[in-house]
């Protein structure tokens, strides 16, 4: 068994003209929560997306727990992906089931267990998101926090080693946010599992992150533990890191003259 | 008669452009209008006062900043004086937004060979999404067809009753309707050289081999396919389809295929309704119109309309299905973006649908000629 459970090397990903990813390398340890942060729209779902094996890359590897996903057969993509859980930024749960079923979905679905394990099951992880009581509820009558926190539910519900957090603390409230971010630590910790957390939140970030990995403009600008990368001298890290609003990043968008989009007449 | 906003005073020895009232968005108009109206030009020095400003937003800050760089340019001197210190504030922020960038380049204008290169290229990747679609969709058709215990009954059922069972009423309804049209319109002819019991005949073979399976697809593709595309399209957008995906299951199986096979056991019986329908409809314009009482009806069609009519006709409707679920779903799938995105692709679908319905009705014709059917 190796140390990385997760190893990227050499890759390049392109969508049309505009280049995504150029040539970066990544490794993600076994057991460790690691953080990819990077300003929006640089790319780091797409990141997810290419580990999850939905999208394929230019050229490059992606090597998860042995497999290379962007070789894998069609078959052993999905059976691959079995063992990854991924945590969208909407939750994602299935609007005409409840939750309940929506927990107990991928074991139906890859299981053959009898209905009364099945229940257990589902109960169990959903007590570990502290939402038992509301087995019953329907998507819609969940708030955004509890709908994550439901979707992470059904993310654990086969045990995976990897687990996937796109943007989990985007447009929560104080309390949610709180939940997420204990739950995250607690259980990478009680399960063993690997979490790769992509987001932009430095703050939350940087309390739960053992390994932090920020992109820009395609590259790795900057890696290591998060209380090292908080002083980093790059200023593209510096100014994300300490949210500058003006610097390496412009504040504006390139445009023409501004003087000549005003006062030309 | 209102104040003026911006008024040029030559009483005074040095000549005085006298700022004043409310320089807001709301004023803007009016603003413009008292711009124009001053002559510009031979000024050598003026004093631009402020004092009588009492509102000022970025809109009017724009206006002044527009004055003063006109002036500038025309090496006019001037400087303010008696402005509000916010409204120099303002003035300046305006100025200071002046300066910033540099220019990027235009977007690029194609030629039309240009943009007809590219939809021409834009739909062979379209055709070819489509093939790759049903590729995917037919080997994991057959992998569960090899091993039925794979198919999602429930959902298969679900499928025949929402897309089946609850279309029966608007089917028939609509079946009866074209029927007694269908009569009405043949009937007239027929009336002139008093051959009212070949109504029986026109009938049976227009009902039968033509417009009971096309009436049923048209029907289903409106209701069911283009339902497929909007619930799978918006699918897509909450990401289901991505935690489909990462929970390691094929979309397609999950979402299309018991569509793929409801429909196409729905569909011949829903087309032998609507003929039913249609000719119960026909039936009724006949006696009413022509004549011809329902034993005569029953006697003459058993003599004239062949068994062999009412297969030609069903025969065609499970293609009929095939393409009315892989089209719509295929459509959902291609959705991105927002919910403008969902109503773009279910019209499509519903549009492809049937075209793809009446060009495959055209070319069975043409079969069956052939094979003289």
């Amino acid at each position: 068994m190796t140390a990385n459970l997760v190893t990227i090397r050499n890759l390049m990903f392109r969508r049309s003209n505009r280049i995504i990813f150029d040539n970066i390398d990544m490794d993600f340890a076994r057991g460790k929560v690691t953080a990819i942060m990077g300003p929006s729209g640089c790319g780091k779902t797409t990141l997810l997306r290419l580990i999850g094996g939905q999208l394929k890359p230019a050229s490059g590897t992606v090597d998860v727990n042995g497999h290379l996903i962007n070789k894998l057969s069609r078959k052993g993509l999905y059976e691959a992906r079995r063992e990854m859980g991924m945590l969208f930024q909407s939750g994602a749960l299935f609007t005409n089931l409840s939750t309940f079923e929506n927990v107990a979905f991928p074991l139906r679905e890859h299981t053959k267990l009898p209905e009364l394990f099945i229940r257990d099951i589902v109960l169990m992880k959903l007590q570990a998101v502290g939402l038992r009581g509301a087995h019953a509820l329907m998507p819609n009558e969940l708030s955004g926090g509890m709908a994550r926190r439901v979707a992470l539910a059904r993310a654990m519900a086969l045990d995976p080693q990897l687990i996937m957090y796109d943007e989990p603390f985007t447009g929560l409230d104080p309390i949610a946010l709180g939940v997420i971010v204990k739950l995250i630590r607690e259980l990478n910790d009680a399960l063993g599992m690997t979490s790769i957390v992509v987001s932009h939140d430095v703050h939350e970030v940087t309390s739960i992150a053992d390994y932090v990995y920020v992109i820009a403009d395609g590259k790795v600008i900057g890696q290591g533990e998060p209380k090292i990368l908080l002083h980093a001298d790059n200023p593209q890290v510096k100014q994300f890191m300490q949210g500058l609003p003006d610097g390496v990043v412009p504040f504006h968008y390139p445009a023409k003259d501004y003087a000549q989009d005003l006062f030309a007449s | 008669m209102t104040k003026k906003l911006l008024e040029m005073n030559n009483q005074t020895d040095v000549q005085q452009l006298i700022c004043q009232g409310s320089w807001t968005l709301a004023n803007l108009n009016q603003l413009k209008k008292d711009y124009d109206q001053i002559n510009w030009n031979n000024l050598k020095t003026i004093a631009i006062d402020g004092n009588a400003i009492y509102k000022m937003d970025t809109s009017g800050a724009w206006i002044l900043q527009k004055i003063l760089k006109q002036l500038n340019q025309q090496q006019t001197k001037f400087n303010l004086a008696h402005f509000h210190n916010e409204h120099l504030l303002l003035l300046k922020m305006i100025a200071a937004q002046e300066t910033h960038l540099k220019e990027i380049p235009q977007p690029k204008r194609f030629n039309w060979l240009h943009r007809l290169g590219q939809r021409s290229y834009d739909q062979l990747q379209f055709i070819q999404a489509f093939l790759a679609f049903i590729g995917e969709l037919s080997l994991i058709a057959l992998r569960v067809i090899r091993n039925p215990r794979a198919i999602r009954w429930r959902l298969l059922l679900n499928i025949i009753e929402t897309s089946g069972y609850q279309a029966l009423p608007i089917i028939a309804l609509l079946s009866f309707m074209i029927g007694v049209v269908l009569t009405y319109q043949m009937g007239l002819q027929l009336r002139t050289y008093g051959a009212n019991i070949f109504i029986v005949d026109l009938l049976g073979f227009s009902v039968f081999r033509e417009f009971g399976p096309l009436l049923t697809a048209i029907i289903i593709a409106g209701r069911t396919g283009s339902a497929f595309a909007a619930q799978i399209g918006t699918m897509v957008l909450n990401e289901e389809v991505d935690a489909l995906r990462t929970l390691g299951i094929a979309p397609a199986e999950l979402l299309v295929l018991p569509k793929l096979f409801g429909l196409i056991i729905v569909m011949p019986l829903l087309s032998m309704w609507a003929n039913l329908f249609g000719l119960l409809g026909g039936m009724l314009m006949a006696k009413g119109m022509l004549g011809v009482t329902f034993y005569d009806f029953f006697e003459r069609f058993a003599q004239v309309v062949s068994a062999r009519s009412l297969w030609i006709g069903l025969i065609k409707t499970p293609i009929f299905a095939l393409l009315i679920a892989s089209i719509g779903c295929f459509q959902g799938m291609q959705v991105s973006g927002g919910a403008d995105s969902v109503g773009r692709h279910t019209t499509r679908s519903v549009v492809q649908i049937t075209f793809c319905i009446i060009i495959t009705d055209a070319l069975f014709s043409i079969l069956f000629t052939r094979l003289g059917l």
